[in-house]
């Protein structure tokens, strides 16, 4: 079984979308802050990181830039799911080396799962 | 000196604080203010000395209504300072309120979606018509809070510092690309004509993308809405002169003429526009009429109502 952490700081999102990233066979981690984010990333070694930007205390891009340094976390694929739209975080966010940045607003929940699926290499 | 009045001499500092350009910026008039008149009181000084018999009165009573004169000034600056600070904080706000209103949303969206699904048990059709009453109303909850944060962010101007050569052919084929599956939907034919061999424009691409994809998606809402009969648009790209034109004509429901003063109004939506399509902010126009008024053009329009409208707007091309 696949393994996900989904550091998002929002409470609703957490429940309903682990509960349907459950119910497609994976296993959730939930971090609601980004130090918490950076310390089960490490102890619990997961096959993907969905990461908000806009986080308690630690923000997304220093969670995203911590565990591209650390050897334990930098294989880990990451994918930034914010409601941030600037193109600078976009840009700032693949180039600390995030490989997906995905405006939650713009996506179907049919979309995320596919981008997850390919990310975990399951299409 | 204090660390505040050292950073209120740094007029640049100050006015990049409030995103104004210097020749609209409080701090910059008052220091050309001081100059000006700086100058006047040395002149009269001057004159006073060559052609009055105690040039030292007269000096001395300029000098009292100059001063006086500068802290009136200073007095204004400083209430222009504060409603450029109440503007700034209410762009902030307002950026704030609504991109923590689409974290919740996302979470409704998402989770209604998984229920339409069915992935989650069986849905009878009554709970499958109220999930898409909630899905509906969530999507244009979605959508005034996009129109919102693209009217915050025109007004604070932050988005209008990088210009650079742009195609309008190229970007607007880009976007009745995008609008495709809309104008099947809608039944509306849209057919775009360009000059030939047209100059780029140094605008800023991601502006002008909202601006002409605010006018074709009004245009594609309301031509597919008259009568029934099938909706027509016309894109017209040309040059004109120094500038680019663009207009797009729409056989659709057109503007009553009593509501035309105030179509380019934040939130104003027409009457027989409502009856048409009842959901919508009321922001396009706004939108395109500020952005464009931001990179230099003109927009403007001509209509009829139940015979159609054409908007055009106008650009620098350099």
């Amino acid at each position: 079984m696949k393994k996900i952490l989904f550091i998002e700081d929002e409470t609703s999102l957490q429940k309903a979308f682990g509960t349907i990233l459950k119910d497609k066979g994976y296993e959730v981690v939930s971090a609601f802050d980004g130090e918490t984010g950076l310390k089960l990333a490490k102890d619990e070694r997961p096959d993907l990181i969905l990461l908000d930007l806009i986080l308690p205390k630690a923000h997304g891009f220093e969670v995203l830039k911590k565990l591209k340094e650390e050897k334990e976390t930098q294989q880990i694929p990451v994918i930034v799911l914010t409601n941030l739209e600037e193109m600078e975080n976009v840009g700032k966010a693949l180039e600390l080396g995030a490989m997906a940045y995905l405006i939650k607003a713009q996506y179907s929940l049919e979309e995320v799962l596919g981008k997850i699926k390919k990310a975990l290499g399951e299409s | 000196m204090p660390k505040t009045t050292l950073q209120d001499l740094n007029i640049s500092a100050q006015c990049k604080k409030y995103n104004l350009p210097l020749w609209q910026c409080p701090h910059f008039f008052f220091v050309i203010m001081g100059v000006v008149m700086t100058g006047v009181i040395s002149a009269v000084y001057s004159i006073g000395l060559h052609y009055l018999d105690d040039p030292q009165v007269i000096a001395l009573v300029i000098l009292f209504l100059a001063a006086a004169l500068f802290i009136i000034t200073f007095v204004i600056t400083k209430a222009f300072e504060k409603m450029a600070e109440a503007n700034r904080l209410k762009s902030e706000f307002v950026s704030i309120v609504t991109h923590q209103l689409r974290s919740p949303l996302t979470s409704l969206s998402w989770a209604v979606e998984a229920l339409i699904s069915g992935e989650f048990g069986k849905i009878d059709e009554k709970q499958l018509e109220f999930l898409k009453i909630l899905k509906e109303n969530n999507s244009r909850m979605g959508e005034l809070i996009k129109d919102l944060i693209t009217v915050t962010k025109v007004e604070d101007g932050s988005q209008f510092k990088n210009k650079e050569s742009v195609s309008l052919e190229g970007i607007t084929k880009d976007l009745v690309f995008k609008f495709q599956p809309f104008l099947q939907a809608s039944g509306v034919e849209l057919i775009i004509k360009a000059d030939e061999n047209l100059p780029q424009v140094m605008t800023v691409a991601s502006q002008i993308k909202i601006a002409v994809e605010n006018l074709v998606d009004n245009a594609i809402r309301y031509a597919k809405s008259r009568n029934g009969a099938k909706g027509l648009i016309e894109i017209l790209i040309k040059k004109r002169e120094k500038n680019i034109q663009f207009e797009i004509e729409d056989n659709g429901v057109g503007i009553p003429e009593e509501d035309q003063k105030y179509i380019f109004q934040k939130f104003f939506r027409s009457r027989n526009v409502k009856e048409a399509q009842p959901y919508g902010s009321g922001l396009g126009l706004f939108i395109t009429k500020s952005i464009i008024g931001r990179l230099g053009g003109k927009v403007g329009f001509k209509s009829e109502e139940g015979k159609g409208t054409t908007f055009w707007f106008i650009l620098p091309i350099k």
